[in-house]
């Protein structure tokens, strides 16, 4: 009974974290939002060096061989750190689908996109990416980009994809699990996302005065991180547990990874109402670093299945179908 | 890189003995409410055949009865028990919340005295610790004890309120002042007394759900010899605090409780459809919500049983459990009479029905702490804020 990070996975945590803080942190984010994609990939390239773009590919096919619990770990500091970028497509989706070819440049550091039918249809930030797909339940083209879309989130470029004419088939089961995979990788990053919308809120509250005193002294807004501590620690755990059912083959995985999703985006949702109340107006301008992840957080709600979908598939799973059973 | 939420095979087979002697051993049919006089005896007694079993402290050293197991055991083993459907236990704050107290603060004397009755429920325990005028601000305790040198002991005099089972529980365990000048949590000691000690009145309190579950007791001029009192004179505070912790987290509530209710609600939906109830969509999306919510407490109970194993401090974590579970049996329970329709509200008293048991979830939110007091706790012990303007403990 490990149900934890190991010693490895804390290091390997805390080395992502050394390598975006060196490299600007928020400003990161911010220069790619403003059209400056140089700092982003400079660290996209040091991921790579670290061996993070093939955390999902066979050591044979050139990757680390990581498992999805390693995953976890790894989109956890992403969300943390609001590192911008199609990590999810690159790390989480694609490897499993493309080409051995495509495989192995991923994993040596090439960006890689995909627009996926239902869930994910527009490419996120085609403008950087080498590699561009179209996924559909059974088929996997390449694709090409169209006009661009605004995110809420100004760090997400999102442009039509338009699907080329090479469509291959893909064992559908292949594709879901894949989709599952890169769900996972949102869910974590929510969890990510919670964190540090919650440690921002808690640094703040300690240092804000009003009345006289620090407005972490108040109640109100003692039991409001309270509930985002309580709903942040709860979630997580579902994240582990879907990675490790997911990794296993188990046949409940599917509505595992649902789980996650549900609640990790609850969670960071929670956290992000919370944390702005927190901050009151300061948080509410785009100057604060505050706003990425409050921008950010409702794109990765709605990405990879929404809440009700996914809360619809646990349904279905667990319970007789409706109308059914007479 | 590991991380993994797996069994030994020791632990399987340990799951699976406990399953099987359940499995022959549960009442088929759910016994009275302990709340009552009959029920509480049935309760008893089947204390006493979980006893027989060893099933009644697994956690605890072989020579008081227990399997000596470890902390995974014990939470499969109340998974186990909760999935058979086994009666709740009537020894459970004895067993929870002073044992603990015992084992760690007791004298050997102590211990032989009073631990074999927890196991077999012979003597049956209530938890003294709320006054009129001490709820949350437990430090606000009146009841005293005045020292009587020629007695060799102490005499109480004071008032207890919201006592479980106190109206048919053998023995009592709670704080009094032992010092009168001393401030707040300073100059309390922890007591036990026999509840039909002279001087001593139990006066039932009708619950809620109807039931008698707690009670007064009124102190008038009790003596407690000094072998009855546990830990050390003014220590009471601190003796207290050492289980509250227990209270919260982990010990009173592994997660099978919760599972097994999951699994009930789950089951209640299916059987309503299958008679052609119409269970609307967002219905069937609270259902999946109170599944989750189980899920997440039984994978972040390991969580925090993987942290006990390598030694980490998991102490004020159990605030985080306790409103978590506590508004999770509330939600599931609201979830289960929607599903109930307009039957919801027919009491077919037979206890363990959705009603009753509902009426029982929504006063997870106050007892054990009240869940304003967890937050609290949880935002200045772990979240580090500031305490603020409240009275210093
Ligand atoms: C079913 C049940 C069984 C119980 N069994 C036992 C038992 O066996 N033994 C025993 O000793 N006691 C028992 N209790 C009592 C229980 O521990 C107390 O009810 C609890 O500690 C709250 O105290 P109170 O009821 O006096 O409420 P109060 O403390 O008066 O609280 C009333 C309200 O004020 C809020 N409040 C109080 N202080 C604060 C604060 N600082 N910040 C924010 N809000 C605050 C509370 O959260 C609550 O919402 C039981 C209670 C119930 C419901």
């Amino acid at each position: 009974m490990e149900f934890m990070h190991s010693e490895e996975q804390l290091a390997f945590a805390d080395a992502i974290d050394d390598i975006v803080t060196d490299l600007g942190g928020t400003q990161l984010a911010r220069s790619w939002a403003a059209g400056d994609t140089a700092p982003g990939l400079a660290l996209w390239a040091q991921f790579a060096e670290l061996g993070l773009t093939g955390l999902r590919i066979a050591e044979a096919d050139g990757g680390m061989g990581g498992s999805l619990a390693d995953l976890a770990v790894v989109f956890e500091r992403f969300g943390y750190h609001a590192v911008p970028g199609p990590y999810v497509e690159s790390l989480a989706l694609l490897p499993q689908l493309v080409s051995d070819a495509d495989r192995a440049a991923i994993a040596g550091g090439a960006v890689a996109t995909a627009a996926v039918a239902g869930t994910h249809p527009h490419l996120l930030d085609a403008h950087v990416a080498a590699l561009q797909f179209s996924v559909t339940a059974g088929a996997l083209a390449t694709a090409t980009a169209g006009e661009a879309l605004e995110s809420i989130a100004s760090f997400r470029k999102l442009s039509r994809a338009t699907a080329g004419a090479d469509a291959a088939d893909v064992d559908p089961d292949h594709v879901n699990r894949a989709i599952d995979e890169a769900t996972l990788a949102n869910a974590a990053m929510l969890i990510g996302a919670g964190e540090r919308l919650l440690h921002e809120a808690v640094e703040y509250a300690k240092m804000r005065e009003q009345f006289g005193k620090a407005i972490g002294e108040y109640q109100s807004l003692k039991h409001q991180l309270a509930d985002v501590r309580i709903a942040l620690s709860f979630a997580r755990p579902l994240v582990w547990q879907a990675a490790l059912a997911l990794e296993s083959g188990a046949a409940t995985a599917g509505r595992d990874v649902s789980a996650a999703k549900v609640r990790a985006a609850a969670a960071a949702q929670l956290a992000a109402r919370v944390s702005l109340q927190v901050h009151g107006a300061i948080g509410y301008t785009a100057e604060h670093d505050l706003s990425l992840w409050l921008t950010w957080v409702p794109a990765l709600v709605g990405a990879w299945g929404t809440p009700a979908q996914h809360r619809a598939r646990i349904a279905d799973s667990i319970l007789a179908p409706v109308g059914g059973a007479a | 890189m590991t991380m993994k939420l797996e069994y030994t095979a020791e632990q399987l087979a340990f799951a699976a003995e406990a399953r099987s002697w359940l499995e022959a051993n549960v009442p088929k049919d759910r016994l009275p409410s302990m709340d009552t006089e009959a029920g509480f005896a049935a309760h008893r007694e089947w204390e006493q055949q979980l006893s027989d079993g060893r099933w009644s402290v697994v956690s605890w050293p072989a020579e008081f009865g227990g399997r000596d197991v470890g902390l995974v055991e014990w939470v499969l083993f109340e998974e186990e028990y909760y999935r058979a459907g086994a009666p709740t236990r009537v020894a459970q704050n004895g067993i929870s919340l002073l044992a603990p107290i015992i084992f760690g603060h007791g004298t050997p004397e102590q211990q032989q005295r009073w631990l074999p009755g927890l196991t077999d429920g012979s003597i049956i325990w209530a938890q003294a610790w709320s006054e009129p005028g001490a709820g949350s601000d437990l430090a606000a305790i009146r009841s005293t004890a005045t020292r009587d040198d020629s007695r060799g002991g102490w005499v109480l005099n004071g008032q207890k309120i919201w006592s479980s089972r106190a109206v048919w529980a053998d023995r009592g365990f709670g704080l009094f002042r032992s010092d009168p000048a001393a401030q707040r949590h300073h100059g309390l000691t922890y007591y036990t007394f026999p509840l039909d000690a002279p001087g001593i009145t139990v006066r039932a309190i009708e619950q809620l759900d109807g039931g008698t579950g707690f009670a007064e007791i009124f102190f008038d001029d009790v003596f407690v010899p000094d072998a009855d009192v546990l830990g050390g004179i003014g220590d009471g505070w601190r003796v207290a605090m050492s289980t509250a912790g227990n209270e919260r987290g982990l010990s009173l509530r592994a997660p099978g409780r919760f599972l097994a209710a999951a699994d009930n609600l789950v089951a209640l939906a299916n059987t309503s459809a299958a008679a052609g109830a119409d269970i609307s969509a967002a219905t069937r999306e609270r259902v999946a919500e109170a599944w989750i919510d189980a899920e997440a407490y039984r994978l972040f109970t390991w969580h925090t049983v993987s942290r006990a194993l390598v030694g980490e401090e998991v102490g004020s974590e159990g605030s985080i459990n306790k409103v978590f579970w506590s508004e999770l049996d509330r939600d599931l329970h609201e979830t289960a009479l929607e599903l109930r329709g307009a039957e919801a509200e027919v009491k077919t008293g037979d206890h363990g029905s959705w009603v009753d048991d509902y009426l029982f979830s929504v006063a997870g939110p106050i007892y054990a702490g009240t869940n304003e007091i967890q937050r609290n706790i949880i935002a200045e012990r772990i979240l580090g804020l500031p305490r603020g303007d409240r009275r210093k403990n």
